[in-house]
């Protein structure tokens, strides 16, 4: 049979029941949207591990990220073999404005850092702004877009770990090297956190949340962890030097169960999409026995019906796919946007698209599978009784 | 006597209904000559639908011979019985069984996408047929805008588009009102006596009946006598 009086059958027979072939349609479409939106959201979740650089270790204090480390390591890391550089940052835990405006602040030693993440974009003349202010801040793309400010604006950060009101003058704007980069964090001087502390709680002065390291061979970071490790052995504050991907991913296991549900949810409703799926197409087979046992009876074969059949649900289900996948990405912005800077990028990926391509199709081939080889394996005699 | 086109010999045919075996056609003998219009007759149950699908190819006999213009189709495979029916039968159902979301024209082309004919032969073959059954004016019709009348008469254009041999009939006029059943009948009358095609056809009715040469009555899966109407 010619390909263009094949497509045409099946163009007018998809649309026979306008209603039905609409209402299967909006269920495809919100599936495969709901299923990219929930695919994002678990890919953003791990965004900081998946851009974490293999060329850096982070070491922290053994007995937990809580308790900090002394100033005076870093000497001692810097000249372990296989180390090129070392900085470190303390995490501030502010709050701007209200608690629901969560993002990452850290207090860093800025040139040393910020060589460190060659990923971190900023303009030139901003890093020397920044550089000269020790009131100065470096604030993500994305926290800049989320709350609408800009270079020179003023930030106030309401302590929790660090009491009283921090005013911080944006001084820079980074942007990512890459889509995935994580451009929801901000940056200021931890010269300046450190003689606040020296003046208001004295104690806790010198004191650093991690020391983020450089290597000089990617290859070499588990030997150069251990070598960090063996030189702080039985000191006050033993430490734990770990890749920078698998410090990430240990933030995220705090919240695997989370994300376990998120991914069944989504298969979830990919299952029951399929459900819907396969009743559209059975009712459907069933409607037409009459007009299959016609054609067999002219002589087209079975395999003729079960094209027809697979046809029809494969022009629905790659229709409402491929419509889905293209209002994924108007939701996921507006639902990047609403939740502010809580995840560190929140794009829809080429693999989630992909993965919502090949389940359409593969919604479209199962659906079908049954009233298809019903079709064809159904005596023509008992099909042309349904007409009569 | 033609030769026969259809030669039918000890044919047996039964149904399995609620695990019993239900004999339809009971040994049955039966010669259909080329070029014959037959009008198989008789109650309901007697068979003579069975027969008819056996002898159009869409059902198998459990035993017995028979011969359409010299193949045994009882012995073909499914694939090859397709292609045998292709080429060889045309089918002209009660409710005309036509695509409803076809056009006429699109309809009676149907059998010829089967066939290596060009789109511009195809096209040639269909205004044809339309032609022969009076409706080349709704060839762009579909079968929900057509009369029943009409749509049975794109029935038989599909019916004859691939020039088959024998033409099989089942309640063609059951549908219809007396004037377009009237039409169909005349019009199978022309297939047989102008283009010489073998028509056998299953009717209830007997002044259908009377448009055939021969009528076959049967009872209990038996023919009981062969009357000639002319």
């Amino acid at each position: 049979m010619g390909s263009r009086y094949f497509l045409k059958l099946i163009f007018r027979n998809a649309l026979r029941q306008r209603l039905r072939a609409a209402l299967t349609l909006v269920g495809l479409v919100i599936a495969v949207m709901a299923f990219g939106l929930l695919q994002t959201i678990v890919q953003a979740w791990y965004a900081g591990a998946d851009g974490a650089s293999v060329n850096r270790l982070v070491t922290r204090n053994a007995i937990s990220l809580v308790f900090p480390l002394p100033l005076n390591y870093r000497d001692k890391i810097r000249q372990t073999e296989g180390v090129s550089a070392v900085s470190y940052a303390s995490w501030f835990g502010g709050v701007y404005i209200t608690e629901k405006n969560f993002f990452p602040q850290f207090a860093v030693e800025p040139i040393s850092y910020f060589s460190l993440y060659p990923e971190y974009r900023i303009e030139e003349s901003q890093m020397r702004e920044f550089l000269h202010d020790r009131h100065g801040a470096v604030i993500g793309r994305r926290v800049a877009d989320v709350y609408g400010l800009k270079v020179g604006d003023v930030m106030p950060l309401r302590g929790t770990i660090y009491p009283g009101t921090w005013n911080f003058v944006i001084r820079a704007i980074y942007d990512g090297a890459q889509p995935s980069t994580d451009t929801s964090q901000f940056f200021f001087h931890w010269e300046y956190l450190n003689e606040t502390v020296k003046k208001t709680i004295p104690r806790r002065a010198n004191q650093i949340g991690v020391y983020v390291i450089g290597l000089r061979d990617a290859s070499s970071g588990a030997v150069v962890a251990q070598r960090i490790d063996r030189g702080f052995e039985n000191s006050l504050a033993e430490t734990l030097t770990e890749t920078e991907k698998a410090f990430q991913l240990g933030f995220v296991s705090m919240t695997e169960a989370i994300v376990v549900a998120i991914r069944i949810v989504s298969f979830l409703v990919i299952f029951i999409i399929l459900a819907v799926m396969a009743n559209t197409m059975a009712m459907t087979a069933r409607e037409r026995v009459a007009e299959y046992a016609t054609f067999k009876a002219l002589g087209f074969g079975p395999r003729f019906v079960m094209s027809l059949i697979a046809g029809e649900s494969l022009l629905l289900s790659l229709l409402g796919g491929a419509i889905g996948i293209a209002l994924t990405y108007p939701l996921a912005r507006e639902f990047g946007l609403a939740m502010g800077t809580l995840f560190k990028s929140f794009t829809v990926s080429s693999e989630t698209i992909g993965l919502q391509a090949g389940i359409s199709l593969l919604l479209g081939v199962v659906a079908a599978i049954v009233p298809a080889i019903r079709a064809a394996q159904g005596s023509i005699v008992d099909g042309l009784r349904h007409m009569g | 006597m033609k030769s026969p086109a259809i030669e039918i010999r000890q044919l047996v045919k039964s149904y399995q209904r609620g695990g019993e075996s239900v004999p339809v056609l009971r040994h049955l003998d039966l010669d259909i000559a080329a070029g014959d219009f037959v009008a198989l007759m008789g109650p309901s149950g007697s068979g003579k639908s069975t027969l008819l699908n056996l002898i159009a190819g869409i059902d198998k006999p459990d035993s017995g011979k028979l011969l359409v213009s010299g193949v045994d189709i009882a012995q073909l495979s499914e694939h090859a019985l397709a292609h045998w029916r292709a080429q060889n039968v045309g089918f002209i159902f009660q409710f005309y069984n036509l695509m409803p979301v076809l056009t006429a024209f699109e309809n009676v082309e149907l059998p010829l996408l089967l066939t290596p004919l060009s789109a511009s032969e195809r096209r040639e073959h269909v205004l044809t047929a339309l032609q022969m059954v009076g409706l080349q004016d709704r060839m762009r019709h579909y079968p929900g805008e057509l009369s029943g009348g009409q749509q049975q008469r794109v029935a038989i254009a599909r019916a004859i588009i691939t020039d088959p041999r024998i033409v099989v009939a089942d309640e063609p006029t059951g549908d219809l009102d007396r004037s377009a059943a009237d039409d169909i009948l005349h019009l199978l009358t022309r297939l047989n006596k102008e283009l010489g095609k073998t028509i056998v056809m299953v009717t209830h009715d007997p002044h259908a009946a009377s448009f055939a040469s021969h009528i076959q009555q049967l009872e209990k899966g038996l023919l009981v006598h062969a009357i000639p109407t002319h």
